[in-house]
């Protein structure tokens, strides 16, 4: 229910961890070694391994694990079918779980509870934030382990109320907290509390900031207010720049903090925070990243050799982004001939995609980077990037029905792929056939054009 | 603050992991290296994990506190006694009559606290082994030889005089009123109940021990004894529907007996009993207790086949006509003879007829012999009662095996259903908490404080009005009625579609049979046949599915209790070594 943004994600894996620490007890070193693992993979449903861990050690389960596993299963299938009553009712019975006598199952369960209890909270329609306020009180005091992750959801169960102010007392609250020695993964919860308390300080800076921009520089207050959008920047950096220092996903607060340094002018550093954050080894392989540092590097005016080797690791990442035409043409503007090979390969790798099936530019520029590339008689190129496609690009593109629901929805489009088609496959391709044969005045030049083209650069031999 | 003390104490600290503890004023557990004091940190300390002497050795530094737990003296068996008090109360109020409870419950315990010498005996166990250590510390009191009497004339009574009016207070006379100081103090170290510890440790061979478990045992010999219309799957299908104390049952204890320690681990139980398990015991039981011949199984009593039969028949919605047929079965595997029906504990090879599994194995056979249950033949026999009951609306109409099943299928499916959600919301934890000592008693405490304010909040997110009032105890768990649709009832339908004129008499339509069980075990492991659900019929699997749920006992159980019928009812064939033929002719008269 509040996994929105990405950074609530990768808390969720954090958690994961967490349950696995309770469960093993693991050195210090093994846990860093988890953290990262997980790190880079998906997570499994935490309950199916919740239940899976359940060991009953060979013994003849009791009736009361049954039932409250039982009881377990139809709370989530009340909740998958938005019974949140039903749900309300098997969960009263389910937290005798925290009586077990198995002290595994009784460790495991605060955990649970809390995500069911929050989660029918939430939706429940007879529910109210003070009861969630009470709920999560309680649920924070079981235990000690669960404390800070229950603090952080509960803020941000409070900042999807509107309760701002609410939710950065809980945050300032569990940000003091501490329990015995600081562990590594506490040392992360308490990074992430501090870095949402930063988002909350980086609201506020930017309302003041939309605020200043309506007032005259002239202005008594403009003084004022510009002092104090500094005091919440200063804040907010202090908040957001310990955590993504961090290996994970962070990208609302690394998009919030380089806002703020590139106000204040603080360009090094925004661009240090992103070179950091695209290029660290440690940090999972996040497209966003990429993306963030390219803008960056766009407003920079930044030399275009820089904005090449920042987008080819995001096409290795996504070949399909939109950015991947932008590349493309960037490309196009080198002077180098493996920039030109590379240009071509992009756009193959782009209209792979069943998404871009229907993008007309990159069908344009597919013609015209064929032609090009032909014309400076790299026919070799051309051939190895079909050489993988020729088994499916002909069904996957240049079907007789394509041909026909692209003529009807775009002639433009169809005339473009019909060129790309004749150049690969040949006159005879079903494909061109169609599209060649129309007799229409608007398009009929083009197509003249079209057939003259396939002609002179087709890359299959009509004599074989 | 006690470091001494703290130094038994081995468990890691949950915060940092180290070894160092501390004490407490209140007597609780700190880390020093982290000040993590256990309380908070609850899930650290399960003392279920930590061998007993170690329970002790705490213990000792804890002393002063365990004021607090003294309640009266008493001893586990008067724990039992007083579960089985509740039981024969709640008994009496479904029906039974008060002989039950005063007369035969009664006499068996005593029997048992005789033949388990705890009292009724010259030379109680407790006694003596007291006699022994407390000879050593206070060689001056010696009047222990006049306990015997002493406990036999307080604590028989207490059974019987209690009427049904008077809460009978078993424990306001005190059994044992001598019991030293410096016993009581060694004895209640890991348990309320004066010889809990040493309870859960002895072994004597030849004794049968007392558990929550055998607790029906009794109450099932008892009703046996009485033959009462009550059967074994009745009482633990009553037990499981909460109307018989059994799982917390010492939530009815008196305030005053204190329960905790190695008390938890003898009443303290989390399943509910088992037709399997509860079985064995009620024969361990009577043998132990060197019971007589237990009253005569004759055809009028509600535990012959016959009788049995008729109830089951009426329960899965079956036609009447077919008590017939089940009574001839019985008759021709000789399984309705007092002699086979009545439980001798003193004979050579003591064992009861399971009456409830029996009947409804019975019921299978008949089943079997009507319809084959091929997964062919009861479907063609359907559609022609189908056809005669559309050309006669009029008519009695013929039983249409197919209509059952879809009706039958509905309803058990829908109770199964029910039932299943009915345990997964049953609630297995007593208001009064049992914890393992003084150390872990406020963290219990704390915890179901906890447990009920969370319950509290969920509650009030749930719909008001009581979703299900407790369900009156019935031994029928079925209704049919002739007008809903949904739950038609076959009771008045005629079996003339399935059966044929043959001279004077009527024979079945259908002449195969096979058998569920084609090979016994030779050997002596009591073993009679394992069940593979997949190698039978669809329609065989349903309807064992359907009885099995019906009295609560496992699929392949029913099962064997169908082969053993089989094996009495075509001797021969299995006297003939192994056939070739899975399938044996039968015709039968009717």
């Amino acid at each position: 229910m509040l996994q929105k943004s990405s950074g609530f994600r990768q808390f969720g894996i954090g958690m994961s961890d967490f349950s696995e620490e309770l469960i093993k007890s693991v050195t210090e070193d093994d846990r860093r070694e988890t953290c990262e693992l997980s790190g880079t993979g998906m997570q499994l449903p935490w309950l199916q391994k919740h239940i899976e861990t359940v060991d009953t050690g060979g013994k003849k389960e009791k009736d009361f694990a049954q039932t409250t596993s039982a009881c377990l299963s139809f709370i989530q299938e009340a909740l998958l079918k938005h019974q949140w009553q039903q749900a309300a009712e098997y969960m009263h019975s389910y937290l005798q779980i925290l009586e077990d006598s198995d002290s595994y199952k009784r460790q495991a369960a605060p955990e649970i509870i809390w995500k069911l209890g929050s989660e029918i909270l939430y939706y429940h329609p007879k529910s109210n934030v003070e009861m969630f306020n009470t709920f999560a009180d309680r649920m924070k005091n079981i235990g000690v382990m669960n404390y800070l992750k229950i603090s952080l959801q509960h803020a941000l169960y409070l900042l999807h109320h509107g309760m701002l102010e609410d939710a950065n007392r809980n945050l300032s609250q569990a940000e003091t907290w501490r329990y015995g020695e600081k562990s590594s993964s506490q040392e992360v919860l308490i990074n992430l509390i501090q870095a949402y308390k930063g988002l909350l300080q980086y609201y506020a800076w930017s309302k003041k900031k939309r605020e200043l921009s309506q007032l005259d520089k002239d202005d008594y207050a403009y003084n004022t207010a510009s002092q104090s959008m500094r005091d919440h920047s200063w804040k907010t950096s202090v908040n957001l720049g310990a955590l993504i220092q961090i290996p994970g996903v962070w990208d609302p607060f690394v998009k919030s903090y380089v806002e703020m340094l590139e106000f204040y002018g603080d360009q090094d550093g925004a661009r240090e925070v992103l070179t950091n954050y695209a290029y660290d080894e440690k940090f999972p392989s996040n497209p966003n990243a990429h993306i963030y540092l390219y803008n960056f590097l766009k407003r920079e005016k930044a030399p275009r050799e820089k904005l090449i080797s920042v987008l080819k690791i995001l096409y290795q990442i996504v070949p399909s982004h939109k950015l991947m035409l932008e590349f493309h043409r960037l490309l196009r503007k080198s002077e180098k001939e493996e920039h030109l090979k590379l240009g071509l390969e992009v756009l193959f790798g782009v209209l792979d995609f069943a998404g871009c099936t229907k993008n007309i530019t990159a069908w344009k520029y597919l013609a015209k980077c064929l032609r090009q590339t032909l014309m400076g008689s790299h026919l070799a190129w051309v051939q190895e990037e079909w050489n993988s496609r020729k088994n499916w690009w002909p069904g996957f593109h240049f079907s007789y029905f394509w041909a026909k629901s692209d003529w009807k929805e775009d002639k433009t489009l169809a005339c473009e792929k019909a060129l790309v088609a004749g150049i690969l496959l040949g006159k005879g391709c079903r494909y061109f056939r169609y599209i060649s044969k129309q007799d229409h005045q608007v398009s009929r030049k083009k197509i003249k054009r079209m057939k003259k083209l396939v002609k002179k650069y087709s890359i299959v031999n009509p004599g074989l | 603050m006690d470091l001494e003390e703290a130094k038994e104490f081995k468990e890691r600290c949950a915060q940092c992991a180290a070894v160092s503890w501390g004490l407490t004023d209140e007597g609780k557990y700190y880390c020093t290296s982290c000040h993590n004091v256990t309380e908070r940190s609850k899930e650290v300390i399960d003392t279920g994990a930590i061998p007993n002497t170690k329970i002790q050795a705490i213990n000792r530094g804890l002393k002063r506190k365990r004021k607090l737990e003294k309640g009266w003296d008493w001893y586990v068996c008067e724990g039992f006694q007083h579960i089985l008090y509740q039981q024969a109360e709640a008994l009496k109020t479904l029906g039974v009559g008060p002989e039950l409870k005063n007369e035969v419950l009664h006499n068996f315990w005593k029997r048992y606290l005789q033949k388990s010498k705890q009292a009724y005996c010259k030379n109680p166990v407790y006694t003596s082994k007291r006699k022994a250590t407390v000879l050593e510390d206070n060689p001056s009191h010696s009047d222990w030889d006049s306990e015997p009497e002493l406990l036999s004339d307080l604590s028989c009574p207490s059974f019987v005089e209690s009427g049904a009016e008077s809460q009978p207070d078993v424990h306001t006379q005190k059994p044992f009123p001598i019991i030293k100081a410096s016993q009581s103090e060694t004895a209640s170290i890991c348990s309320g109940s004066l010889d809990g510890v040493e309870y859960s440790l002895r072994k004597e061979k030849g004794i049968v021990k007392m558990t929550v478990p055998r607790t029906l045992a009794f109450c099932y010999l008892s009703l046996l004894w009485q033959r009462e219309t009550i059967t074994l799957s009745d009482l633990l299908r009553f037990v499981e529907e909460d109307h018989i104390p059994y799982i917390n049952a010492f939530q009815y204890f008196p305030e005053e007996m204190k329960l905790y320690g190695r008390d938890k681990g003898i009443f303290a139980i989390e399943s509910w009993p088992n037709y399997e398990d509860i079985y064995k015991k009620m024969i361990e039981v009577a043998t132990f207790l060197d019971l007589p011949r237990f009253p005569d199984i004759t055809e009028d009593c509600y535990l012959h086949p016959n009788i049995l039969c008729m109830k089951y028949l009426m329960e899965v919605n079956l036609p009447d006509e077919m008590h017939n047929l089940t009574c001839q079965v019985v008759k021709m595997a000789g399984i309705g003879e007092v002699d086979f029906l009545t439980f001798d504990p003193i004979a050579k090879m003591a064992k009861t007829v399971k009456y409830d599994v029996q009947a409804v194995a019975v019921i299978v056979v008949v089943l079997k012999l009507l319809f084959l249950l091929d997964d062919n033949l009861e479907w063609s026999l359907s559609n022609i009662a189908e056809k005669y009951n559309e050309k006669n609306k009029e008519d009695k109409p013929w039983f249409d095996f197919r209509k059952w099943y879809q009706v039958m299928k509905k309803s058990v499916d829908e109770k199964k259903q029910k039932w299943e959600e009915a345990r997964a919301k049953y609630l297995w934890k007593s208001e009064k908490p049992l914890y393992h000592s003084s150390i872990d008693r406020s963290v219990v405490y704390k915890r179901r404080e906890m447990v009920v304010n969370l319950q509290k909040q969920f509650s009030t997110l749930v719909d008001s009005t009581p979703t299900v009032a407790k369900k009156t105890a019935s031994s029928f768990q079925f209704n049919w009625t002739e007008e809903d649709t949904d739950r038609t009832c076959f009771h008045g339908h005629s079996l003339q579609g399935i059966l044929k004129k043959k001279g004077q008499s009527l024979t079945t339509k259908n002449s195969l049979y096979w058998l569920s069980t084609q090979k016994f075990c030779k050997s002596y492991c009591k073993h009679v046949t394992t069940y593979e659900e997949s190698n039978f019929s669809l329609s065989y699997q349903f309807i064992l599915n359907l009885f099995s749920f019906l009295l609560r006992i496992k699929t392949s159980f029913l099962h064997e209790e169908v082969s053993l019928i089989e094996k009495r009812l075509f001797k021969a064939k299995y006297s003939k070594t192994k056939k070739k033929s899975s399938r044996s002719r039968k015709v039968r008269k009717y």
